[in-house]
C-alpha cells in the first residue's frame, strides 16, 4: 500500500430537510494512517456520527472523494460497499446490536457467512476471535446471559472476524460502566498494536485519552487534530487485557 | 451466501416464532387442505357417475312407447304400446347410425329352484341386448338366435340371483328354476355388472328368449312390442345422431303429421351421462375455486405478517448490511423465509386435505380420488403464493437505507 490507509478530501455532506438544507459536514479532509487508534469527539449535531458513517462506507458523501485502502470508495455502488464493509471494516456499536436468541458464536460468524467462508472454517474462526477476546468459554451463550461488556465483546469478536483493516466504534462504552469501558478499550489497543486502525467515537475525554490522536468536531468541521503526547504518559495502556 | 443457508436461515427465523408462523400458515394450511379435499370428492363423484354409466353400455338409446290420457291423467311413457315388432326390425334395419337393436319386455316374477325362491325382473330380449350391454356370461353359455328361434325355455341369470337361489359361489348352470310355473333351465351366469347411477341392482335379473317370454310368461298385444327397445348406435359419439335417425323413422312410420308430438320416446343415456359428468366437473371446478380464494387470502395474511417481521427487525437488516450483506442477500432472506412459511403450511395442508378426504371417505362411503397431480399443484401453488406475496416485504427489506435500519427504534 502506497498511500494512507484513509484519506478523506474535501468531503462534504448535505441533507436537505423540507425547504432548509442542513450541513453535515462541511470540506473535511483527513487522513488517517495505519495501525493509528483515533478518537473523534465532538458534540452532537457536529457532524461526527456522519464522519464516521461516511468512513464506515454506510453512507456516501454529498461530493469530495474517499480513499480507503488506496481504492476509492465514494462512489462506489450498494453491492460494492457492502463488499468493502465486509472485507475491509468491522464495526462495534453502542448498543452492541448482537442478535437477540443467538449464540455468540453465530453472531461473530455473521460477517464470513456473507464472506462466503464455509461453515467449519467460519466456526473456527468465529471461535478463534472469541477467546481473543476472552470469551472462548461462552462460545454457545445467548446475548440475553451476557453481561453488557461481554455482549461488546462480542461485537468486538464479531468486527475483527474477518480480519478487517480499520475497525469503527460509535460510542462502544456508551452503554457501559466505567471498569469495563477500561476492558474494552484496552482491547482495542490491543487489536491496534496486532496491526488494526481503530476508529471511534465518543464524547468522553476520558474515554479519548486512551487514543493516541484526537480529532474534535464542530459545525461540521474538524476543529482541532492532535497527537496528545500525554497519552503515552498515562497507564492506562498498562491496563492488563482480560483473558 | 447459498441456497441451503438462506433456508436454515428461514427456517430459524420461523421456528423463533412458533405460534406466530402457525398462524401466519394457517390460512395456507386451511385453503390447501380445502382444495385437496373439494378436489378429491369431486372426482370422486365424476368417477362414481362415469363408471355407473359406463356400466349402462357406452353407447345406449332406449325408445319407448308413448301415453296413454284417460280421463285427464296422462299415463307416462311406455302406457300406450305404439311400438311394434315391425319398428324394431326397421330400426335394425334401416338406421344407419344403429348398430344393434333389441326388444326388452319385462315382468316381475317369482323364480323358484329345488330349495329357494327369489322375486326379480324377468326380461325377454335377444342376443343384441348383451352385445348393447356390454355383458358377457362368465359360467355356461350366452342366449343364442336358436333360442329365440326355437323358443326354448332356457335362461340367463345375474349374480345377485344365481346367490340368493343357490349360494355364494355355486355354479348355477344346469339347475332348473320354474318361472310362473314354466320350467327352465339355467344355461348362464352373467359377469357382475354393478349399480345403475340409481341404485338399481344390475345383477338381480333374469333373463329369457323374448320368443319364450311372450309365449310362456307374459302374452301381451300381438303386433306391439310391450316393452322397450334398447338401441347400440355404431360409437358414443354417434347416439345423438341415432336419435334423430330412429326419431325420424319412427314418426314416418307412425304417419305423424309435422308438428305432432312424438308418440314415443328416446332416453339418449349417453347424453345424459355427459351432462351428469359435465355438472359434476362444473361443481368440481367451483369447490376448488373458492379453495384458490382462501389460498389467495392465506397469502395476503403471509404477506401482512412479513412485513411485521421486516419492521420489526429493521435493526437486524441494518445490522447484517453493515457487516456486508448485499441487499439482495436481504431479499433472499425475507424470500424465502416467505417461501417457505408458504411450502410448509402447502406440505400440512396436503396432509391434513388427504386425511379429511380419506376421514369423509370412510363415515360417508364416499368416492374419493386424492390424485398426486393435485398434490403437487396445490404445494406447487402455494410455493408461488409465498413467492409472490413475500416479494414486496422482502424487496422492501432490502432497499432499506443501512444508517436508517441501525439507527430505528
Amino acid at each position: 500500500m502506497s498511500g494512507p490507509l484513509i484519506r478523506l478530501e474535501d468531503i462534504t455532506k448535505t441533507y436537505q430537510m423540507g425547504d432548509v438544507e442542513l450541513h453535515a459536514l462541511r470540506s473535511v479532509s483527513l487522513i488517517i494512517e495505519a495501525r493509528e487508534l483515533v478518537a473523534i469527539m465532538g458534540a452532537s449535531g457536529s457532524g461526527k456520527s456522519t464522519l464516521m458513517n461516511i468512513i464506515g462506507c454506510l453512507d456516501r458523501p454529498t461530493s469530495g472523494r474517499y480513499f480507503l485502502a488506496d481504492r476509492e470508495v465514494s462512489r462506489l455502488g450498494r453491492n460494492e460497499l457492502a463488499e468493502v464493509r465486509n472485507h475491509t471494516l468491522g464495526f462495534v456499536f453502542q448498543s452492541f446490536n448482537l442478535l437477540s436468541r443467538t449464540s455468540a458464536v453465530e453472531n461473530v460468524e455473521l460477517p464470513l457467512i456473507y464472506a462466503g467462508v464455509p461453515a467449519r472454517e467460519r466456526r473456527r474462526r468465529a471461535a478463534a476471535a472469541l477467546t481473543r477476546v476472552g470469551l472462548g468459554s461462552r462460545l454457545s451463550h445467548h446475548p440475553s446471559q451476557l453481561s453488557g461488556g461481554q455482549q461488546q465483546r462480542v461485537a468486538i469478536a464479531r468486527a475483527l472476524v474477518n480480519e478487517p483493516e480499520v475497525i469503527l466504534a460509535d460510542e462502544p462504552t456508551g452503554n457501559l460502566d466505567t471498569r469495563t469501558s477500561i476492558e474494552v478499550m484496552a482491547i482495542f489497543q490491543e487489536l491496534q498494536r496486532s496491526g488494526i486502525t481503530v476508529v471511534l467515537v465518543t464524547h468522553e475525554p476520558d474515554i479519548a485519552a486512551f487514543a493516541d490522536r484526537v480529532i474534535v468536531m464542530r459545525d461540521g468541521q474538524v476543529l482541532s487534530d492532535g497527537h496528545h503526547a500525554a497519552i503515552a504518559a498515562r497507564p492506562a495502556a498498562a491496563v492488563p487485557v482480560p483473558a | 451466501m447459498n441456497v441451503l443457508q438462506t433456508m436454515l436461515l428461514a427456517l430459524r427465523a420461523i421456528l423463533r416464532n412458533k405460534m406466530r408462523s402457525f398462524l401466519t400458515t394457517l390460512g395456507i394450511v386451511i385453503g390447501v387442505a380445502a382444495v385437496i379435499a373439494m378436489v378429491a370428492i369431486g372426482q370422486g363423484a365424476k368417477a362414481r357417475v362415469e363408471e355407473a354409466f359406463a356400466s349402462m353400455g357406452s353407447s345406449l338409446l332406449i325408445v319407448m312407447s308413448g301415453t296413454t290420457t284417460s280421463g285427464g291423467a296422462q299415463g307416462g311413457y311406455g302406457s300406450l304400446p305404439t311400438l311394434t315388432w315391425d319398428d324394431l326390425r326397421a330400426i335394425q334395419r334401416e338406421v344407419p347410425a344403429v348398430r344393434w337393436a333389441a326388444p326388452a319386455l319385462r315382468v316381475g316374477a317369482q323364480v323358484i329352484s329345488d330349495e329357494q325362491n327369489w322375486t326379480t325382473s324377468v326380461t325377454g330380449t335377444t342376443p343384441d341386448f348383451f352385445a348393447i350391454r356390454d355383458w358377457s356370461v362368465t359360467r355356461g353359455v350366452p342366449l343364442t338366435e336358436s333360442d329365440i328361434e326355437s323358443g326354448a325355455k332356457v335362461a340367463v341369470v345375474g349374480q345377485t340371483v344365481a346367490e340368493k337361489l343357490y349360494g355364494r359361489g355355486a355354479d348355477p348352470t344346469g339347475q332348473l328354476v320354474r318361472i310362473k310355473n314354466v320350467p327352465f333351465q339355467i344355461i348362464g351366469q352373467l359377469a357382475k355388472k354393478g349399480q345403475s347411477p340409481m341404485g338399481q341392482d344390475y345383477d338381480d335379473a333374469v333373463f329369457v328368449p323374448v320368443s319364450t317370454f311372450r309365449s310362456k310368461l307374459q302374452g301381451g298385444l300381438k303386433n306391439y312390442l310391450t316393452g322397450v327397445i334398447m338401441v347400440g348406435a355404431i360409437s358414443a359419439d354417434s347416439t345423438a345422431r341415432a336419435e334423430r335417425q330412429i326419431a325420424s323413422l319412427l314418426r314416418d312410420r307412425h304417419h305423424l303429421l309435422a308438428g305432432a308430438d312424438d308418440d314415443f320416446s328416446i332416453r339418449n343415456l349417453t347424453e345424459m351421462a355427459n351432462a351428469q359428468a359435465q355438472g359434476t366437473k362444473t361443481l368440481t371446478s367451483l369447490l376448488a375455486a373458492i379453495a384458490a380464494v382462501s389460498l389467495l387470502v392465506g397469502g395476503i395474511g403471509i404477506m401482512n405478517i412479513m412485513l411485521v417481521s421486516v419492521t420489526e427487525r429493521t435493526r437486524e437488516i441494518g445490522l447484517r448490511m453493515a457487516v456486508g450483506a448485499k441487499p439482495r442477500n436481504i431479499l433472499a432472506q425475507f424470500l424465502v423465509e416467505a417461501t417457505t412459511l408458504s411450502l410448509l403450511g402447502g406440505l400440512i395442508g396436503v396432509t391434513l386435505g388427504v386425511v379429511i378426504a380419506l376421514e369423509v371417505a370412510r363415515r360417508f362411503g364416499w368416492a374419493m380420488i386424492v390424485s398426486p397431480g393435485i398434490m403437487l399443484l396445490a404445494v406447487g401453488f402455494s410455493a408461488l403464493v409465498g413467492i409472490g406475496f413475500g416479494m414486496y416485504p422482502a424487496s422492501k427489506a432490502s432497499r432499506l437505507d443501512p444508517i436508517d435500519a441501525l439507527r430505528y427504534e
